[in-house]
């Protein structure tokens, strides 16, 4: 049986478990969820994910849900295939790990949801609230500055999974009138260009219908 | 071997996700204070071991190590064989188990009940603020919505990864131990399962030990 995903090709957190996948070079099917119609709040759906939301994977007997727990169990499971996305077992990697989660995520991904996809659904996009959010990413990218300008990679000299993690979001603002947030900082910049240039990232961006 | 050095404070929520686990696996450590309200944590000392100004931060020898998260992984793989086994690596269901619901704490469960803990408690007690009901109101009802999957779960599952106590159960207890202070408390009532968890687990040596520190200033 194939691995599914169950998602859709521009969410941000769906986008986190198929850059996974593509990195280790699995075939997987993607199976849309109608987020719109409340495909995601109905029975079936509930069975996979409790909390109604995308993604889900099921490999065989695991069904998983939540993003980082799935691109987590990709590269671990899938460890000699394609590339190697925990090649370090080190305090740093999973620090930087948690630094994705807890101090980059909740701001651009606040930011995505005002600047893209409030406008997509017809709701009106909050600007203080996007001025608020821009000046907290700004300051968490004071840090990821520093650090990589020491550090070719958040892990430190190799890409990882917490490299990776950081990907679709970073993608998408760069989509939005906020993009100078990441292009301003030269080393973030830098680390972004080498990241992006990956073929798996190539494949997983031209899927993006954005 | 020199010290493990935690720098926190034992009422600080994601200092004593560090030191349950430290107590769980029985690591000998030492806890420096770090002072907040003299902005220590900002000072350069502190930001050479955490670049974003927060507690805890965690020293091993040369290796310096940051989000709470992350320590307990950490102090938990150096310990490993040493206390119980919290993470489940050897089994890669039981270890993806683990992580889901991690990463449920952090995302779902976490971002509805620490408004409430901080408007109710935090805000009045540390820094002489008025509680903002509308927050509080509006993240009870999420926190409620979150509570009803988490009885269902629990209703089938003796902890959040199956039938083993693991790291994901352990990361509720700060915040949730505050949250018992609040005036919101008995909204946990309407959870049976939910409730006997919370009992269960918090029952363990490590976690009376820890949470003796987390009230012996009030």
């Amino acid at each position: 049986m194939a691995i599914k995903v169950y998602g859709l090709p521009q969410s941000n957190n769906a986008l986190r478990a198929m850059a996974a996948l593509n990195e280790k070079e699995l075939e997987y099917e993607l199976c849309p969820v109608d987020l719109q119609s409340g495909a995601h709040k109905k029975p079936e759906f509930l069975a996979l994910n409790p909390f109604g939301q995308i993604p889900v994977v099921q490999d065989g007997d695991d069904i998983i849900f939540e993003s980082r727990a799935i691109s987590r169990y990709i590269a671990t499971k899938y460890k000699e295939s394609g590339a190697d996305l925990l090649p370090v077992n080190s305090a740093k990697f999973e620090t930087w790990l948690q630094v994705e989660s807890s101090q980059f995520y909740p701001a651009i991904s606040e930011l995505n949801f005002e600047l893209l996809f409030k406008p997509m659904f017809g709701m009106t996009t909050d600007m203080s609230n996007v001025e608020k959010q821009a000046e907290k990413l700004s300051a968490v990218l004071d840090v990821y500055e520093a650090h990589l300008a020491k550090n070719k990679y958040v892990a430190g000299e190799v890409f990882t999974l917490a490299d990776l993690n950081h990907m679709p979001e970073i993608f998408l603002l760069l989509k939005s009138p906020k993009a100078e947030l990441i292009t301003s900082k030269p080393h973030v910049k830098a680390w972004w260009e080498d990241i992006s240039a990956r073929p798996a990232w190539k494949k997983t961006a031209a899927s993006i219908p954005l | 071997m020199s010290l493990i050095k935690l720098y926190g404070t034992p009422m600080a929520t994601c200092t004593v996700r560090v030191l349950l686990c430290l107590e769980e696996v029985g690591a000998k450590y030492e806890l420096v204070p770090i002072s907040m309200p003299t902005g220590e944590h900002k000072s350069p000392a502190h930001l050479a071991r955490n670049p974003f100004g927060q507690i805890p931060a965690l020293q091993d020898g040369d290796l310096t190590l940051f989000e709470s998260r992350a320590i307990a992984r950490y102090v938990l793989h150096k310990f490993k064989g040493q206390g119980p086994d919290l993470l489940r690596e050897d089994n890669l269901s039981d270890s993806a188990m683990v992580d889901v619901w991690l990463e449920v704490e952090a995302h779902q469960y976490n971002p509805a009940i620490s408004p409430i803990v901080y408007q109710s408690l935090i805000l009045p007690r540390m820094y002489g603020g008025t509680p903002d009901q509308t927050i509080i109101d509006t993240n009870l009802e999420k926190l409620k919505k979150v509570l009803d999957v988490y009885e269902t779960h629990l209703a089938k599952s003796k902890y959040l990864a199956g039938d083993f106590f693991s790291l994901a159960d352990l990361s509720h207890f700060s915040y949730t131990k505050y949250f018992m202070a609040t005036p919101y408390a008995s909204v946990f009532n309407s959870y049976p399962h939910v409730k006997a968890w919370w009992e269960d687990f918090t029952s363990r040596p490590a976690f009376k030990k820890v949470a003796a520190g987390m009230t012996s200033q009030q």
